[in-house]
């Protein structure tokens, strides 16, 4: 009984569907191939929600040596290998939240059971892992709707970290919404919140950090979200040098051939 | 509560957007960026757009701007900013900023046909002596003038403005705050006798209903649009309502949308009075004690070229000009101003069409007689495709607004009443229901006139950057205000100009006829701005004059001169703006301006050096000049006078004007204020003296003890404050500003006991009259501590469309940019979001013309055509028979397409309705 992981699948099991999926590809494409078919898929790949610790999508496709090991070390048995033909790239390791969240394993045993580091072991608590990230799509979210669901909320691993709610006046009655709310700094993308959204199609999503994370500029800060600290001095951060005295004058400056080209 | 800062500001960052993805740093990169933050040093500034004044703070970090934020503490917008403002810190580093002076030359001449060449700024500052000496030798001293901005600094303005009235003795500065603000301060100056709003943005907090008539407040003044907004989402009873002649995005949280047809606002008002006063809401007490009621002449025609127009428009542009001398009413006309359809009105006030007489409240009520429901909804129903019984039945809730007494009220207007051929008399009709009604000087209630530019009141009302006006509400018609001005000045009795000089568009008429014959654009972009811009461009291109433009970037109006100065930007100079609720606020120089460009107030500065008092203050020709102690058509010499006082006719008018004594005493460097901040502008003039300091601290002199006071330069620059509302009066050593003006509950100057006192008509008397007539100077009443409540009557729109010409135009403006766009069209991120001017069309109008979405089209009208993409969606929606054109595009120039008429009063064109044709490109 040692073997078996708590989905009761026995170790054997559990290396048959790793390699039906290697072996699958191999069948149809032919050994010399499969290097090939793996990058050109891999490009391909931007939806795709890897173990925790999994490193930034190219190392990993480079590191990734599709042995299984994590596949086959996963308790809930939530990650699977892409076999041939299907959106992702073959043999690598995916989990599909809706149907197979992170639990999150305090162990982290997928990482431990990765022979590369594609997984990798600078992953030294569960709750630092990043596999995605959690997205509500508002139109349909029922708590949006001003429905006291808030699923997401109460099941998250990370409650009150990675999702909070805020309170709003609903404005069209006496009612308050309470507005689930995502927080990056927090969320592991495990997907629990996934698998537990009541619609019929999830409202809330996990997606990888670059297909949905903006970025403001660098020139702005936000004056109250954290601290900038404002230096209440106000002196100079270094003197500036002198106004420009009269330079020798050039042949050319900016702005000319706009000026000069005619025409309003 | 227990809640740390952090916690409270994450929790109150707003719902959607941020909740989809959540807070997008996480810790880590949080920590990057605060260690990318070591060294930066932040300071207190003010955004560079709207006249909401923002608060911001700069970072700076080697010499440049790295970062800005909004200043939590700015009590206007506690942090926040919209998408401008969003990118102060980018505007100053566009690629192709000007950093040179350049000049037309053809072989190293000045040529005026000849192709922009690289100077020195001494051959610059030479070529522009020479050419103000010709023009001044040529037509006096009105042959020369300067287009100046609300977007001055204060210090800027008030130096271009002495200058020009105390040195060249030459009335023609005109800010492109005419454009924008001119009509406004007509209605301050004959209502209450004083310019800019009693109230303050606070209103917003304490009223019930905001109600906003031709201000899309959504895209133009964001983040009050925020505060409204909150308001409506947390105060129960608050009702907003947003009048406008096509949907914007105002209504999106309005109670109320009323589209009316162009000019049907003026009938609207007169509603509006005449149902408070049937359903008894006056407020008797108020209006008695504190009003008189008043009107003027309605013959005041369009302010159009008031002689030879033949000479200088097509016969197209006639059949609309010629509505200056003689007038046939129509039918609407007729019925609100109690005459016949057809009858033929000659304009016989364009003269005088400032004058007013006070009239009885019977006289009043048999004006507004005409002004029943079934009238001015006929008059004033903009959607073709509303049905009168809707349209009614909304006038009849917006009246129901203005007549519920337990109700507060502010109207909060804009463009849409400035820039209109009744501009004066639409804003003096928003006074006369909250006159009528008390609600005016209250928390919560008032008409309160919003501003277009970041210092449109700071500078160019404050100041008196206009043509007939001095600081301090003073005008040069005035000899007691010309008296007060040459004292604090110290200037001999007389130097001053009592003919009033050219307002803007006058300007531009004036080169295009040639009797000005030097201009000099500071801080604005008229050959972009000015309605008709085609008659400019020629008169600028084709006339023998020079024409001088500073600026930060190449526009159209660098485009056209012959001289380009390349400016210092906000940030790269001392500053001070005052914002709509005469809130004054300043900055420190943070960076230096890029190459050889230099601050205005230098410039300014630097040419006063090359003029002497023998140059400028011997008898000069003013041809038209009449005036009591004045002979025809001259100025006398003050050179005596002046020896008298200290001077000799070869000191410089910098000696005399700037660098004084007195200013000198203002030492530079000065590290009490400037914490090690620099100044290039005291730098350049290497005599050791700080110019902004010692120039506003003389300034301040016109204004205090006349209910304008400022506190001291350095109360401004004090690290807690966050700028001051005036008048800021000394109190138990504190300076204090002043939240409500008028209302003796916050305002010093209010006669103790009054409870309301309108001062600024202190000392003025009023000739009587009736409605049409005034019974001549002989029979005055004295109207000291009141407020006018105005009839000012319906008039149709001079330019209406036709079977030729079918389509309304209105201009205006988009939030991504702002104004000409010269410097939001430099960040790249705005570009991105907004690169080009679209024609807002509804999807009707263009299907009928056989045009869709996406088509290139020409929009043209009797003066001009531009090529434009049509849009029949997006932000903007138009009722059948009307269009919308921004005019930040330099691509579409709508400006040639534009009606230069304007209010005969303020002189403000209106850019809000012309009549059009659009057909496929």
């Amino acid at each position: 009984m040692a073997d078996q992981g708590p989905s009761g699948l026995t170790s054997s099991r559990r290396d048959f569907l790793v390699k039906l999926a290697q072996g699958a590809a191999i069948a149809g494409t032919g050994g010399l191939l499969w290097g090939y078919m793996l990058r050109n898929e891999a490009r391909a790949a931007p939806y795709a929600l890897r173990p925790p610790g999994a490193l930034a999508e190219n190392d990993f496709n480079a590191a990734c040596i599709k042995c299984g090991q994590c596949v086959i070390d996963c308790p809930p048995l939530i990650l699977k290998l892409e076999p041939a033909g299907g959106a992702l790239p073959i043999g690598m390791p995916f989990f599909e939240p809706r149907t197979g969240a992170c639990i999150m394993c305090p162990d982290i045993p997928c990482m431990k059971a990765c022979p590369t580091g594609a997984l990798s072991p600078k992953l030294k608590r569960i709750e630092d892992a990043r596999m995605g990230l959690a997205v509500i799509d508002i139109e349909n979210c029922l708590s949006y709707k001003g429905l006291r669901c808030e699923i997401c909320h109460r099941e998250c691993p990370i409650k009150g970290k990675a999702i909070t709610l805020e309170t709003h006046p609903r404005q069209t009655s006496r009612h308050a919404m309470f507005i689930p709310l995502v927080h990056s700094d927090a969320c592991t993308g495990c997907g629990i919140c996934e698998k537990a959204c009541p619609t019929d199609i999830a409202a809330i999503r996990i997606l990888p950090h670059k297909l949905v994370q903006g970025r403001i500029g660098e020139h702005y800060r936000l004056g109250w979200t954290f601290d900038t600290e404002i230096t209440k001095d106000f002196k100079p951060a270094e003197a500036l040098p002198a106004a420009a005295p009269d330079a020798p004058v050039p042949k050319t400056a900016p702005g000319m051939d706009y000026l000069n080209e005619g025409g309003i | 509560m227990g809640l740390s800062r952090r916690d409270f500001l994450k929790n109150s960052v707003a719902g959607a957007t941020a909740a989809t993805v959540g807070i997008p740093l996480s810790k880590q990169a949080e920590a990057a960026v605060k260690a990318g933050e070591s060294g930066w040093q932040w300071d207190k500034s003010v955004c560079r757009f709207c006249g909401t004044g923002c608060g911001i703070m700069v970072a700076t970090k080697g010499g440049r701007i790295v970062a800005t934020k909004g200043d939590p503490d700015a009590p206007v917008n506690k942090g926040l900013n919209c998408i401008k403002g969003y990118f102060n810190g980018k505007i100053n580093y566009g690629k192709d900023r000007l950093t040179q002076p350049l000049l037309r030359m053809t072989d190293g001449k000045f040529d005026k046909k000849g192709k922009f060449v690289p100077v020195s700024w001494e051959q610059a500052i030479d070529i522009m002596e020479e050419k103000m000496r010709w023009a001044m030798k040529e037509k006096g001293p009105h042959g020369i003038s300067i287009f100046g901005s609300g977007q001055y600094t204060i210090h800027e303005g008030y130096a271009a403005a002495k200058l020009m009235k105390a040195g060249f003795r030459s009335n023609n500065i005109d800010p492109n705050a005419r454009h924008c603000m001119a009509s406004a301060v007509v209605a301050f100056m004959q209502t209450f006798g004083i310019d800019e709003p009693q109230g303050n943005y606070d209103d917003i907090e304490h009223t019930d209903t905001a109600v906003l008539w031709g201000a899309n407040m959504a895209e133009m003044h964001p983040i009050l649009w925020s505060r409204i907004t909150d308001r409506r989402l947390t105060h129960s009873k608050m009702k907003v309502v947003n009048l406008s002649v096509y949907g914007n995005m105002s209504s999106d949280i309005a109670d109320l949308e009323i589209i009316f047809a162009p000019s049907g606002d003026l009938a609207i008002q007169n509603y509006i009075a005449r149902e408070i006063v049937k359903r008894d809401a006056i407020d008797h007490d108020f209006v008695k004690k504190h009003t008189v009621f008043a009107t003027g002449p309605y013959d005041i025609g369009y302010g159009f070229r008031p002689k030879d127009a033949e000479k200088y428009h097509s016969a197209a542009e006639m059949e609309i000009v010629k509505n200056e001398k003689v007038r046939v009413l129509d039918k609407w006309e007729a019925i609100a101003q109690r005459k016949k359809e057809g009858e033929v009105v000659e304009q016989k006030s364009t003269g005088s069409a400032m004058k007013d007489w006070a009239i009885s409240f019977e006289d009043f009520k048999a004006g507004l007689e005409p002004y029943t429901l079934d009238f001015v909804a006929e008059v004033a129903k903009g959607d073709p495709d509303e049905s009168m019984a809707d349209f009614k039945a909304k006038l009849q809730q917006l009246a129901d607004l203005y007549c519920d007494k337990g109700r507060k009220v502010v109207s909060y207007w804009t463009m849409g009443f400035n820039q209109h051929q009744r501009g004066s008399w639409v804003n003096e009709q928003a006074y006369m229901n909250h006159l009528l009604t008390g609600r005016q000087c209250k928390p919560g209630n008032g008409a309160f006139s919003l501003t277009g530019q970041p210092s449109a009141c700071g500078t160019a009302r404050e100041v008196g950057t206009f043509a007939h006006r001095l600081p301090s509400d003073m005008v040069v018609m005035n000899p007691k205000h010309r008296a007060i001005s040459e004292k604090l000045w110290k200037l001999p009795a007389k130097t001053i100009n009592p003919q009033m000089g050219s307002h803007f568009v006058k300007i531009m008429r004036d080169l295009e006829d040639g009797n000005i014959l030097f201009s000099w654009t500071q801080v604005n972009n008229p050959w972009q701005n000015t309605a008709n811009v085609n008659h400019w461009i020629k008169g600028a291109r084709e006339m023998n004059n020079f024409i001088v433009v500073a600026d930060a970037y190449p526009g159209v109006s660098a485009k056209v001169a012959d001289l380009i100065l390349p400016a210092a930007m906000i940030n790269e100079k001392w500053g001070a703006y005052g914002n709509a609720e005469r809130r004054t606020q300043v900055w420190r120089q943070q960076i230096l301006p890029p190459g050889q460009a230099r601050g205005d107030l230098w410039m300014t500065l630097e040419l006063s050096k090359r003029f002497k008092l023998k140059d400028v203050w011997g008898e000069q020709k003013i041809p038209g000049l009449k005036a009591d102690g004045f002979e025809d058509g001259k100025l006398p010499s003050v050179l005596d006078e002046a020896v008298k006082m200290g001077y000799t006719p070869e000191s410089t008018l910098y000696d005399v004007l700037f660098a004084t004594p007195e200013n000198k005493k203002y030492k530079w460097p000065d590290n009490a204020v400037a914490s090690g901040h620099g100044n290039h502008i005291a730098d350049l003039l290497k005599d050791g003296w700080f110019p902004e300091k010692a120039l506003f601290e003389e300034y301040r002199q016109f204004g205090n003890g006349k209910a304008h006071d400022l506190a001291p330069f350095d109360v401004y620059h004090g690290a807690r404050v966050r700028g001051l509302k005036w008048p800021v009066v000394e109190k138990d050593g504190k300076w204090v500003e002043t939240q409500w003006r008028n209302n003796e509950e916050y305002d010093p100057y209010v006669k103790k006991g009054s409870g309301f006192d309108f001062y600024g008509n202190n000392g003025q008397k009023m000739m009587t009259g009736d409605l049409d007539k005034n019974s001549g100077p002989d029979k005055t009443v004295d109207i000291s501590g009141k407020a006018k409540i105005y009839f000012r009557p319906y008039a149709s729109p001079v330019e209406k469309p036709d079977a030729n010409y079918d389509l309304w135009l209105c201009t205006g403006r988009v939030l991504e940019h702002w104004h000409s766009g010269t410097m939001t069209r430099r960040v790249p991120e705005l570009h991105r979001a907004v690169p080009n001017a679209v024609c807002w069309i509804h999807p009707k109008d263009a299907e009928a013309k056989g045009l869709k979405r996406n088509d290139l089209v020409w929009i043209e009208s009797r003066r001009g055509k531009v090529k434009v993409r049509l849009e029949t969606g997006g932000r903007n929606r138009m009722p059948r028979g009307m269009v919308y054109v921004p005019w930040f595009d330099e691509g579409v120039l709508i400006n040639k397409v534009t009606l230069d008429t304007t209010c005969p009063l303020s002189k403000e064109t209106d850019y809000k309705k012309c009549s059009v044709k659009i057909y496929k490109a």
